[in-house]
């Protein structure tokens, strides 16, 4: 235990970047989403074929081949990234393609009726979209949201092939120094463990938040 | 064309596919008059208002609506097909009332009525507040300001979709079936603000209705549909008393019956 607690600093910076991760890959991975997920009820056809041809790609071939692309093959084309960078948008782009038919099939889901009301009311396509349309669909996201966020969480781990000490890195790290198994899978089985229990929970506020004063669920009966 | 109408269907003709819904209609209707459009279902009344609040485009023909043409619009001497813009500067002046409320159920009731001022007509807060609170006052519904659509009756909701559509002082409003998804104990508070209406305000209205007895007191006109075209229309006491055509006669003695 002494020997974990003198290791200690390596696993809490591990931490902290998969922390980075994190976050930066959700951002990412939210902006791809809105964008792909929108453009692709766009009435436009180059705008939709763009982003099909996104959606496929980044959700048909592994994110661990997305990253050696982009860590590995783009300095080729003349984009060198920072490991975090690389590791960041990797991980947001493949997550993002995923979630942008989570957002596509959400706004499918308002009632026509709402967007026909909108035009009674004279509403542009831009004023339907963001003042009713996604009010009402973003709550339909949230819970699948909170499970791409635990899978993105996971999917971190992967950026220790570009030189990116993580968390799982930082645990290799700590055994091959102390010869210790047990005790840094264990430390960070639990710290993974937390870091996704405090996205379910940052979801659920959410939820309640998005949920409060809205009478009774909505979906039910013509409103 | 007389300048004096508010709007005009001209060979107007809808299709879905091999449906053909609208038939070569012709119908003009003045400022301020009362029209209702009686009719089967499928008759293509529905259709009509659906036109007009640019919900469904036109096959063929012309709609005008205060002598502007609605579907279409004059570029280099042409009449070419109505850009979005041109179809959102047109159907400012018509408010719709729809047979499912069509309530934006994320909004309390106040906000129902005070957003869209807001957002389409830019009006400043405490004015939008200002003429929400007297319209809801005015459909009977001053206590629910901080109620949800959800939390309401079915009557209740289509009177707030109507304060809502009246917010932005329409010109032309059109009721697509208000009271048919209602239970019948809660017609009669809706059928009450649209009496009001009909009566306090020089608003062209159009509606589309099976409450026979309503139209009858409600309109100036009565126009009986079927099939996509006009069979007969007339003031309420000739079409209700006396129809001059056979299927009129067939259609309103299912209601008397």
């Amino acid at each position: 235990m002494d020997i974990l607690v003198e290791f200690s600093p390596v696993l809490v910076k591990g931490t902290w970047t998969t922390i980075i991760l994190t976050l930066g890959g959700s951002a990412v991975a939210l902006t791809m989403a809105f964008i792909t997920g929108l453009t692709r009820l766009s009435r436009r056809l180059y705008l939709r074929a763009v982003a099909t041809i996104y959606l496929e790609i980044f959700r048909g071939t592994s994110a661990l081949v997305q990253l050696f692309w982009i860590f590995f093959v783009l300095p080729f084309l003349g984009v060198t990234l920072e490991p975090m960078t690389a590791g960041i948008m990797a991980i947001g782009l493949n997550m993002g393609s995923y979630g942008s038919e989570v957002v596509r099939g959400a706004v499918l889901s308002v009632d026509r009726g709402q967007r026909e009301a909108c035009a009674a009311l004279n509403y542009t396509r831009f004023q339907t979209m963001r003042y009713v349309i996604l009010p009402q669909a973003i709550p339909v996201m949230l819970p699948t949201f909170g499970n791409q966020g635990i899978e993105l969480l996971k999917l971190t781990s992967v950026v220790s092939l570009i030189t990116i000490s993580d968390l799982t890195f930082s645990a290799q790290l700590v055994r091959t120094a102390s010869g210790l198994t047990l005790e840094p899978f264990m430390a960070i089985l639990i710290i993974y463990f937390i870091l996704s229990s405090c996205i379910v929970q940052f979801v659920k506020l959410l939820e309640k938040r998005m949920a409060k004063g809205r009478g009774l669920p909505a979906g039910k009966g013509a409103v | 064309m007389n300048d004096n109408t508010m709007i005009s269907f001209e060979n107007a003709s809808k299709s879905y596919g091999a449906l053909q819904v609208l038939r070569n209609l012709n119908f003009h209707v003045d400022p301020g008059e009362k029209i209702s459009l009686i009719g089967p279902s499928g008759s293509g009344k529905t259709t009509i208002l659906r036109i007009l609040m640019t919900l469904e485009s036109l096959t063929s023909g012309y709609v005008l609506v205060d002598g502007q043409q609605l579907w279409h619009e004059e570029k280099q001497g042409q009449l070419v097909p109505a850009s979005e813009k041109h179809l959102q500067n047109v159907r400012a002046d018509i408010g719709m009332v729809f047979q499912h409320f069509n309530l934006f159920p994320h909004l309390s009731v106040l906000k129902n009525v005070t957003e869209p001022q807001r957002i389409s007509r830019g009006v400043a807060a405490p004015e939008a507040k200002e003429a929400a609170v007297e319209l809801l006052e005015m459909v009977g519904l001053g206590d629910k300001l901080d109620h949800y659509p959800g939390q309401l009756s079915g009557g209740q909701k289509q009177r707030v979709a109507i304060a809502r559509a009246l917010a932005l002082k329409p010109r032309i409003m059109l009721f697509d079936e208000p009271t048919s998804a209602l239970d019948p104990e809660l017609v009669s508070e809706v059928l009450n603000v649209m009496r009001k209406l009909a009566h306090e305000t020089d608003m062209t209205m159009l509606l589309v209705t099976h409450e026979m007895s309503f139209a009858r007191e409600f309109s100036d006109r009565v126009i009986f549909f079927d099939k996509g075209v006009i069979v007969e229309q007339g003031a309420p006491e000739q079409i209700f008393q006396n129809p001059c055509e056979e299927r009129t006669r067939n259609f309103l003695h299912k209601f008397i019956a």
